[in-house]
């Protein structure tokens, strides 16, 4: 698993670790039962503060990506579908928010996008 | 467990004085102590391990009060390197390593070895004509070599060139990875700091003006070029530091005071220190 910090970015880091993990769920690269690195480990080998990554992971816990077996670690936890249902809803918003301000940018109507999106659904069989 | 917990430390001098300075650090985390030359960082240190009589206050490392008389054995516990290394100039690693050897109970010459092989500190050269970053890795693999769970270091990276100092940091951050491992270490090099720490306390004439998470920090502040009229306009409360040019402003504000339309820049440590002592300086 690839985490890549940035300072250019302007998300917290902690976020950035998150965001990334949860990728790596999504995506199947981590699977349910998965063994996480510890938290100090990580926070060291990404040369971050230890409560920067203790924080990442309750977030991550409370989301319902990993649980944590006292005095063993973090796992991955059970995909659950409506979580993942969940994280793609989210991200289909982002994507279409970023369309209806390029619209309004050109002076497309919401009329204009549906038609759009019907030929294109039409296409992709 | 907290590592350190300090409450109201004073120390007055004739002039200059360390005044109520109180903070509890947990185990397991690097604090960075930064501040200008003269801020009070080593006096703090030195007070930490009761070096030197204080005027107020109470300090207790690793769970024991520093004048309490068990603390003679927590300090077998503490690893400290100050800023200038100390041995006597005749002496070789190899002779010190059996000294500390029979000043240490949990002395680990196996572990003191490695270290002085990691460094590449040879064993039979007289420590008088060692180089300064030398002479600075020698004293930290002995702070290393005891089983310390403490390590205290005052300005143990400064006068040494960049690549020593990564090295040295990666030392640090290794010792870490035990949870009950804690280092502070004072420097004026914040971007040394800014690589390694979980915690930032600055210092400045004698007071800690800031004691906060490292990220927390680098979260909270943002910087933001912006013209005098818009400088002006802003919520004072929201604006930590500010410097003006005839060309326009630089502030350094609380990323959720200020309106969302201002562009902000991803602020680094450097940064906030100097813009927090300058407006420390004026007010």
């Amino acid at each position: 698993m690839n985490i890549l910090i940035s300072n250019a970015n302007d998300k917290p880091i902690y976020e950035q670790i998150c965001t990334q993990i949860k990728n790596a769920v999504l995506a199947g690269e981590l699977r349910p039962g998965d063994a996480l690195p510890s938290i100090r480990s990580l926070a060291k080998d990404l040369r971050v503060s230890v409560i920067t990554t203790k924080r990442a992971y309750d977030e991550l816990e409370k989301d319902g990506y990993l649980y944590t077996v006292p005095g063993k670690g973090c796992y991955v936890a059970e995909k659950n579908t409506q979580l993942v249902r969940e994280a793609y809803l989210t991200q289909i918003e982002e994507h279409m928010t970023k369309i209806l301000s390029l619209a309004a940018a050109c002076g497309l109507t919401a009329d204009d996008l549906a038609e759009m999106l019907r030929l294109l659904a039409q296409n992709d069989p | 467990m907290n590592a350190i917990e300090c409450r109201d430390l004073t120390k007055a001098y004739q002039d200059f004085t360390l005044d109520h300075i109180t903070f509890s650090l947990p185990a397991g985390c690097i604090l960075g102590l930064v501040g200008e030359n003269g801020a009070g960082k080593s006096t703090t240190l030195k007070l930490l391990m009761n070096a030197i009589p204080r005027d107020e206050g109470q300090i207790s490392l690793l769970g024991t009060d520093n004048q309490s008389p068990a603390f003679l054995d927590t300090k077998q516990d503490i690893g400290i390197v100050l800023d200038e290394a100390c041995f006597p100039e005749v002496i070789t690693p190899k002779e010190l390593g059996k000294i500390m050897s029979l000043t240490y109970r949990n002395w680990d010459s196996d572990r003191y070895r490695q270290y002085l092989d990691r460094f590449r500190i040879p064993e039979g050269k007289k420590f008088k004509e060692f180089s300064r970053g030398m002479k600075m890795k020698l004293a930290i693999a002995v702070a290393l070599s005891h089983k310390a769970r403490l390590l205290l270091l005052d300005e143990a990276t400064s006068g040494l060139d960049p690549m020593v100092r990564d090295e040295i940091l990666d030392v640090f951050n290794d010792f870490t990875r035990e949870e009950d491992h804690t280092v502070v270490l004072s420097s004026h090099i914040v971007s040394d700091l800014e690589k390694i720490c979980d915690y930032i306390a600055f210092l400045h004439h004698g007071r800690l003006v800031l004691f906060e998470e490292k990220d927390r920090l680098l979260e909270e502040y943002a910087l933001v070029k912006l013209t005098r009229e818009q400088l002006a306009e802003l919520d004072p409360a929201a604006v930590a530091g500010q410097k003006v040019t005839p060309y326009g402003a630089q502030a350094l504000v609380r990323r959720d005071r200020i309106p969302p339309h201002f562009v902000t820049e991803h602020t680094n440590l450097e940064d906030i220190i100097l813009f927090l002592a300058q407006a420390g300086a004026a007010g």
